[in-house]
C-alpha cells in the first residue's frame, strides 16, 4: 500500500515541478504575435488590393491563419497559392475565378484629363499617387501595385491600368518547350560541328 | 623572367578551335559607315543618361551620355558628326528587343575633339584615376561590361595576391584578344603597370592560352626588354579556361567561394582590351569609341579582325568582311558557345562585342530535338563549375527553385559545356537561365511587395494618427466648451475691479483684463494637460506643456504690470488738486449711483420684463442725476461751461442708450423664442413692437449723440443699417423655418400639408432675400463700380469651371455606362435595354450641359468682346467650336454605331444607321471646314 501511495505521490510531485517548469517557460520564451501570420503575410504580394474580400494583405494572412480559403489572391496568381500551400501543409487549390496568370500593371493617370479630386490619391492603399486639390495628379510608377483601386472612385474615368512591358532589361529566357521540342535560338550546342568535321 | 605555375581547373571541353581562319587577314578597319547606333545601355548596371539633344553637333571622342548612379557608364560619339535620332533601335540582345540608343549622322571629318590626357597619373590619387577612367567610358572588354573603375575599386577591400590580366580567349572562333596583343603588345604592356599602379599587386600575371604562339613570344620579348615583373602563364586550351573563377584557379589553385567576387580573395582579373583602353584613355585622353572585333565564319568571303567604331551596324560589318547572304544560316553575336542568335544585322556593334560569326548550316547546324536525360553524368564530368547540371536541371525543370538555389544554380557561369557534351541534346543552359530568371525576379518581387508593406502600413499608421488628432481636438473644444463659464468669470471681475478706480490709467485697466483672460487660458490647459497625460497622447502634452509655460510666463508679467500701476494711479490722482471736499463727496455719491445703477441694469438686461427692477433704475437715475446736478454745480466754477452742456446731453444720450439696450435684449430674446416656435404670432407681434421700441430708442440716442458729433450722415447709416439687419433677421427666420418644414417633410413625404408648407416659406423666403438684395444693392452701388463688375465676371467664369467639371463627370458617367452596357451585351443579360437608358439619359445630360456650358461661354465671351471692336470674329469663333462640337459629336455616333455594328455584323438596321450617319459627319466636317477656311481667310 505504502508504495503505490509513494509512487502516486512521486508521480504528482513530477507533475507539479514539469507543470512549473512550463508554465515558466511559457511566460518566459512567450512569443508575440502569431508567427503564422507573418509567414503568411510575407508570402502574399502585398498589393493591398482588397480582391480577396479582406481589406489589405496582413487581414487575410489572419484570415487564412485561421482558415479561410488560400486560393483567393488574384494578383498573387497561382505561384503563391502553391507557396502557401507548401507553407501550411494543405492541397493546392486552383486559382479562385479563373486560372489566368497576373500580368503586373501600373495605374496611369491621363494628366490632362485629370480635374483633380483627390479621390484616387485617397483609395491608394500604398499612397503612390501625389497630387493636390484642384491639381492634377500623378502615379509614382515604381511604387504602384496595380491594384486597381484607384479606377473605380475616378470621376472622370481618366486612370487607365498599363501593362508592365517587357524590356531588354526585364526580358529573360523561356523555359525549353520539353522533350521532343525544337529549340530556337540557341547556342552552346554545336556538337553537331563536331560529327560533321 | 621566372614562369609561373599553372595549375587545373575541373571540367572542360575541347571544341574545335576554328581560330585560323580570322588570322590569314591583317587587321581591318571599316569605312564610316551612313549612321552610328549607341544604345544607352552597353554595360551592366543602369542605363547612361543621354547629353545632347537631336539636332546638336558632336565631335569624335565627345561624350554624349553620362553614368546614371553608381553601376554606369559613359558613352562618347565615335565619329564627328550631327545626332540624328535618340529612339528605340533593335540593339544586340538575346531578346531581339529594341532599347533606347543615341543615333549619330557622321559628317565624314572625323574630327577629335580636344583630348585631355592624364598625364601626372602617377602623382595624383587614384580615386581621381578612377574617376577619370569612369569618364572615359572604360568598361570590362571580356564580356559583361562591368564598369572598370567599380571593379577596381571593390578590388581596394584587400590588399591583392594577384593581378590577372586574361588574355585566353578559350572560345572557338574568336581572335580580336590575340590580334590586340599582336598588334599593341607596347599598350597593352603600359596599360598593365598603370593599372598595377592603382592596384598595387603581389603578382601581375598574364593568362593566355598556348594556341596563341605569336601573341605570347611578343609579350615575353618586350616584357623581356622592359625588364617588367609582369608574367606569362601560359595555360593549356581547354574551354572555358577564359572564365574569370576559371583562370583564377589555374593560375593561382585558389577557389572564388560561392557568393563572392575575386576581389574578395585577393585577385583581380582584367581583360586585354579593358587594359589597352585604360592605357589610351590615361596615355592620350581617349575615350573607348572603338574595339577589335572578329567577322569570321564559313559565310564571310574575308574573315578577318577589324578595328571597328562603336555603335557600326552590323550590316556594314558584313557587307565589309563580303558576305555571301546563300551560305548564311545564323548570325551571332559573341562565340559560339555563349554567344547569341541575332534576328536582325541592324544591330550596332557596342562595348562588348567580341565576335560576329556569320555561321553556314555546315558549321552551326540546327539544334537537334531535346531528348530525354539518361543520367550518363556527362554534364557532371564536364562542368568547369563543379555543379551538378543533372540535379539542377531537374530542379528548373519542375520550378523547384529554392532547392535550384540549394545546389548552388548561381554559381553556374552558363558556359555551355554541359549542353555541349550532353548525348540527349538538353539545352541545359536554357534551362538554368530561365530558372534564374525566375528566381531574380521573385526576389525583385519580394523587395517591391516588401516596400509596398511598409508604405501600407506607413498609410495606416498615419491614418491613424490623423484620426486620433481630431478626435483630441473634439474633445479639446468640448473641454472648451465647458471651461467657458468659468472663464467667463475672471473677464466679469475684471470690468468690476475696473470702475473703481475709475482714473486709474488705461493700461492698468488692460493689463488686469489680461491677467484675467491669461489665468483663464492657463486653467483651460492645464485642464487639457491633465486630459491628455491621462490619454497619453505624448506629443499633445508636449505642445500642451509648452503653451502652459508660455501663458505662465505670460501671467507672471502681467501681474508685474498689475502691480506697478497703482503706484502710479495716486499720483495721478493727486493731480486735480483744489478739489473741495463736498466735491469729493459728491463724486464719491455719483459714483455709488452709477454702480448702482448698473448693477441694476444688468439685471434688466438678464430679466428685461422685471417692473420692479424698471422702477429701481429709474430711482437709480433719479439719484444720480441729482448727485450729478451737485457735482456739477460744485465743479462747474472750475469747468467750462460748454463742458457742462456736454454732460448735460450726455446724461440724455445715456439714457437714451439704456432704452435701446433694454430693447434690444428684448427684442434678441423674443427672436430667440420666435425661432424656436415660429408660428407664435403673439410672440411675433411682441418682437414688431420691441423692434419699434428700439428703433424709436434709437433715433433719440441719434438725435442726442448727434447735436454733439455733427452726426446727420451717420444717423442715416444705422438707420439704412437697421432695415437692413431687420431683412437679414427675416431671411434668417424664414430659413430656418424652411429648414425645418423640409426636415420633416423629409421624414414624411407624403404630407402634402407640409409641402405645401415650404412652398409658401420657399416664397416667403424669396421675398426676404429679395429686400435683403434691394436693401444691399445701394450700399454697393454705393462702392466702386468696378469691383461689382470684377465679381460678376468672376462668378461667371467660377460657375464655367463648375460647368467643365459636371461636363467631365457626365462625360465619364457615360463612358461608364457604355462600359457596363459592353460588358452586358457579351453576357447577354437581360438588363441590356435599361443599360441602354441609362447611356442614352447619361449621354443627355453631357449634352445639354455642354449645351449650357456653350451658352455661358457664349456670353461670357460676347460679353467682354462687345467692348471690344471684334465682335464679329468672336461671333465667328463662337459658330466655329460649335461646328466642332456638332461634327465631334456626329463622329462619335459614327464610331458608336460601328462598334455595334462589329457586336452585330447582320443587322441591317444597323448598317443603315451608320450610313445616314456618315452622311451627317461628313456634311458636319464639310461645314466646319468652310467655316476654318473662312476663319483663315481673314
Amino acid at each position: 500500500m505504502l508504495t503505490v501511495l509513494l509512487a502516486i505521490a512521486i508521480l504528482v510531485v513530477l507533475a507539479l515541478v514539469f507543470g512549473a517548469i512550463l508554465g515558466y517557460a511559457n511566460v518566459r520564451f512567450h512569443v508575440e504575435g502569431d508567427p503564422i501570420v507573418d509567414q503568411i503575410d510575407a508570402i502574399l504580394p502585398q498589393t493591398q488590393c482588397g480582391q480577396c474580400g479582406h481589406p489589405g494583405c496582413r487581414p487575410y494572412a489572419e484570415a487564412i491563419s485561421n482558415g479561410e480559403a488560400i486560393n483567393r489572391c488574384p494578383p498573387g496568381g497561382q505561384a503563391t497559392v502553391q507557396a502557401l500551400a507548401d507553407l501550411l501543409d494543405v492541397e493546392a487549390l486552383p486559382l479562385d475565378g479563373g486560372e489566368e496568370e497576373p500580368v503586373s500593371k501600373v495605374a496611369v493617370i491621363r494628366e490632362d484629363e485629370c480635374i483633380g479630386c483627390t479621390k484616387c490619391i485617397q483609395a491608394c492603399p500604398i499612397d503612390a499617387i501625389l497630387g493636390a486639390a484642384k491639381q492634377m495628379h500623378t502615379v509614382i510608377a515604381d511604387e504602384c501595385t496595380g491594384c486597381d483601386l484607384c479606377v473605380e472612385p475616378c470621376p472622370v474615368d481618366c486612370i487607365d491600368m498599363v501593362e508592365v512591358g517587357v524590356t531588354s532589361r526585364t526580358w529573360s529566357w523561356e523555359k525549353p518547350q520539353g522533350v521532343g521540342a525544337q529549340p530556337v535560338n540557341i547556342i552552346a550546342t554545336d556538337r553537331q560541328v563536331e560529327a560533321a568535321h | 623572367m621566372q614562369t609561373p605555375a599553372v595549375y587545373s581547373f575541373h571540367g572542360g571541353i575541347h571544341p574545335p578551335e576554328n581560330k585560323a581562319q580570322s588570322l590569314n587577314l591583317p587587321l581591318g578597319s571599316p569605312r564610316l559607315p551612313d549612321e552610328l547606333i549607341l544604345p544607352l545601355g552597353q554595360h551592366i548596371g543602369q542605363p547612361s543618361r543621354p547629353l545632347v539633344e537631336v539636332g546638336s553637333r558632336v565631335l569624335k571622342g565627345e561624350a554624349i551620355a553620362i553614368n546614371n548612379g553608381f553601376l554606369s557608364s559613359f558613352l562618347h560619339a565615335p565619329t564627328s558628326g550631327t545626332i540624328h535620332a535618340i529612339e528605340k533601335r533593335v540593339v544586340a540582345h538575346p531578346s531581339g528587343l529594341s532599347d533606347t540608343c543615341i543615333v549619330i549622322q557622321p559628317d565624314g571629318n572625323d574630327q577629335w575633339i580636344e583630348l585631355e590626357p592624364l598625364d601626372n597619373w602617377q602623382d595624383v590619387s587614384k580615386t581621381d584615376v578612377l574617376a577619370f577612367l569612369a569618364e572615359k567610358g572604360i568598361v570590362g572588354m571580356g564580356g559583361a561590361g562591368f564598369p572598370t573603375q567599380v571593379k577596381l575599386q571593390g578590388a581596394h577591400k584587400h590588399p591583392l595576391t594577384h593581378f590577372i590580366i586574361n588574355a585566353a580567349e578559350c572560345e572557338p572562333y574568336i581572335t580580336a584578344d590575340d590580334m590586340l596583343i599582336r598588334e599593341k603588345t607596347l599598350e597593352l604592356i603600359l596599360g598593365i603597370e598603370m593599372l598595377q599602379h592603382l592596384v598595387n599587386a603581389d603578382n601581375v600575371v598574364i593568362g593566355i592560352e598556348d594556341n596563341k604562339p605569336t601573341a605570347i613570344a611578343s609579350l615575353q620579348q618586350l616584357i623581356r626588354e622592359r625588364q617588367s615583373s609582369i608574367q606569362v602563364a601560359v595555360v593549356p586550351t581547354k574551354y572555358p579556361s577564359g572564365g574569370e573563377k576559371q583562370l583564377i584557379k589555374l593560375l593561382t589553385d585558389k577557389e572564388v567561394p560561392s557568393g563572392q567576387y575575386p576581389a574578395d580573395i585577393g585577385i583581380l582579373c582584367q581583360n586585354v582590351g579593358t587594359c589597352v583602353a585604360a592605357y589610351e584613355a590615361i596615355q592620350y585622353g581617349r575615350p573607348l569609341i572603338s574595339r577589335f572585333t572578329t567577322l569570321t565564319g564559313d559565310a564571310f568571303k574575308a574573315p578577318q579582325n577589324v578595328e571597328v567604331l562603336l555603335g557600326t551596324p552590323i550590316s556594314h560589318l558584313l557587307k565589309y568582311a563580303d558576305l555571301n547572304e546563300k551560305h548564311l544560316s545564323r548570325l551571332v553575336m559573341g562565340g559560339p558557345m555563349m554567344g547569341f542568335t541575332l534576328d536582325t544585322p541592324e544591330a550596332p556593334v557596342v562595348k562588348t562585342t567580341n565576335c560576329i560569326l556569320a555561321a553556314s548550316t555546315k558549321e552551326l547546324p540546327p539544334p537537334a530535338p531535346e531528348q530525354a536525360c539518361i543520367r550518363c553524368g556527362m554534364c557532371e564530368q564536364a562542368c568547369p563549375a563543379g555543379l551538378l547540371p543533372q540535379q539542377l536541371l531537374w530542379f528548373s525543370k519542375s520550378q523547384e527553385h529554392e532547392k535550384a538555389e540549394h545546389y548552388n544554380l548561381f554559381d553556374c557561369i552558363e558556359c555551355g559545356a554541359c549542353s555541349y557534351v550532353c548525348p540527349s541534346s538538353i539545352p541545359l543552359v536554357q534551362y538554368y537561365r530561365h530558372a534564374k530568371a525566375e528566381i531574380r525576379d521573385a526576389r525583385e518581387s519580394a523587395v517591391k511587395s516588401d516596400i509596398a508593406k511598409q508604405r501600407f502600413e506607413a498609410r495606416k499608421a498615419r491614418q491613424e494618427a490623423e484620426a486620433a488628432e481630431k478626435e483630441a481636438k473634439r474633445l479639446a473644444r468640448q473641454n472648451a466648451a465647458s471651461a467657458k463659464p468659468a472663464a467667463k468669470k475672471p473677464t466679469k471681475e475684471a470690468p468690476k475691479a475696473a470702475p473703481e478706480p475709475a482714473v486709474a490709467n488705461d493700461d492698468a485697466k488692460k493689463a488686469k483684463i489680461d491677467l484675467a483672460i491669461a489665468k483663464a487660458k492657463l486653467k483651460k490647459l492645464e485642464k487639457s494637460l491633465l486630459e491628455a497625460q491621462e490619454k497619453e497622447h505624448t506629443e499633445e502634452i508636449n505642445a500642451l506643456q509648452i503653451q502652459v509655460d508660455e501663458t505662465q510666463k505670460d501671467i507672471s508679467e502681467l501681474e508685474r504690470k498689475v502691480a506697478a500701476a497703482p503706484n502710479a494711479t495716486p499720483t495721478k490722482k493727486a493731480s486735480p488738486t483744489g478739489m473741495s471736499d463736498e466735491a469729493k463727496k459728491a463724486k464719491v455719491d455719483v459714483a455709488l449711483a452709477s454702480s448702482k445703477l448698473k448693477k441694476v441694469q444688468k439685471q434688466l438686461v438678464d430679466d428685461p420684463d422685471n417692473q420692479e427692477l424698471k422702477d429701481k433704475a429709474a430711482g437709480f437715475e433719479a439719484d444720480l442725476k441729482t448727485a450729478q446736478a451737485l457735482l456739477d454745480k460744485l465743479g462747474g466754477e472750475a469747468k467750462a461751461a460748454p463742458s457742462k452742456a456736454k454732460t448735460a446731453l450726455s446724461e440724455d444720450a445715456k439714457k437714451a442708450k439704456v432704452d435701446m439696450a433694454l430693447a434690444s435684449s428684448k427684442l434678441k430674446k423674443v427672436q430667440k423664442q420666435l425661432a424656436e416656435d415660429c408660428d407664435n404670432d403673439e410672440l411675433k407681434a411682441k418682437a414688431a413692437e420691441f423692434e419699434k421700441a428700439l428703433k424709436e430708442a434709437e433715433m433719440r440716442f441719434a438725435a442726442c449723440s448727434g447735436e454733439s458729433a455733427s452726426a446727420a450722415q451717420k444717423s442715416d447709416k444705422p438707420v439704412m443699417s437697421d432695415e437692413y439687419k431687420k431683412a437679414k433677421v427675416d431671411v434668417a427666420l424664414a430659413n430656418t423655418k424652411l429648414k425645418k418644414v423640409q426636415k420633416q417633410l423629409a421624414e414624411d413625404p407624403q404630407n402634402t400639408e407640409l409641402q405645401g408648407k415650404t412652398v409658401e416659406f420657399k416664397k416667403v423666403l424669396k421675398e426676404a432675400e429679395a429686400r435683403l438684395a434691394a436693401l444691399e444693392a445701394p450700399s454697393l452701388q454705393s462702392k466702386e463700380a468696378t469691383p461689382a463688375v470684377k465679381n460678376t465676371v468672376d462668378t461667371n467664369s467660377d460657375a464655367q469651371r463648375k460647368l467643365k467639371i459636371d461636363i467631365a463627370i457626365a462625360n465619364a458617367a457615360v463612358k461608364k455606362a457604355e462600359k457596363a452596357l459592353a460588358k452586358a451585351q457579351t453576357l447577354q443579360s437581360e438588363d441590356i435595354d435599361s443599360l441602354e437608358q441609362q447611356v442614352a439619359k447619361a449621354k443627355a445630360h453631357a449634352q445639354s450641359l455642354e449645351q449650357t456650358m456653350k451658352n455661358g461661354s457664349q456670353s461670357a465671351n460676347t460679353a467682354p468682346l462687345d467692348s471690344v471692336t471684334d465682335d464679329k470674329a468672336a461671333e465667328h469663333k463662337e459658330q466655329l467650336k460649335k461646328q466642332k462640337v456638332t461634327t465631334a459629336l456626329a463622329k462619335a455616333q459614327v464610331n458608336k454605331l460601328k462598334r455595334q455594328l462589329d457586336a452585330e455584323p447582320n443587322s441591317e438596321q444597323l448598317q443603315k444607321d451608320l450610313a445616314s450617319a456618315e452622311q451627317a459627319h461628313q456634311a458636319e466636317a464639310a461645314k466646319l471646314e468652310q467655316l476654318t477656311n473662312t476663319q483663315e481667310n481673314r
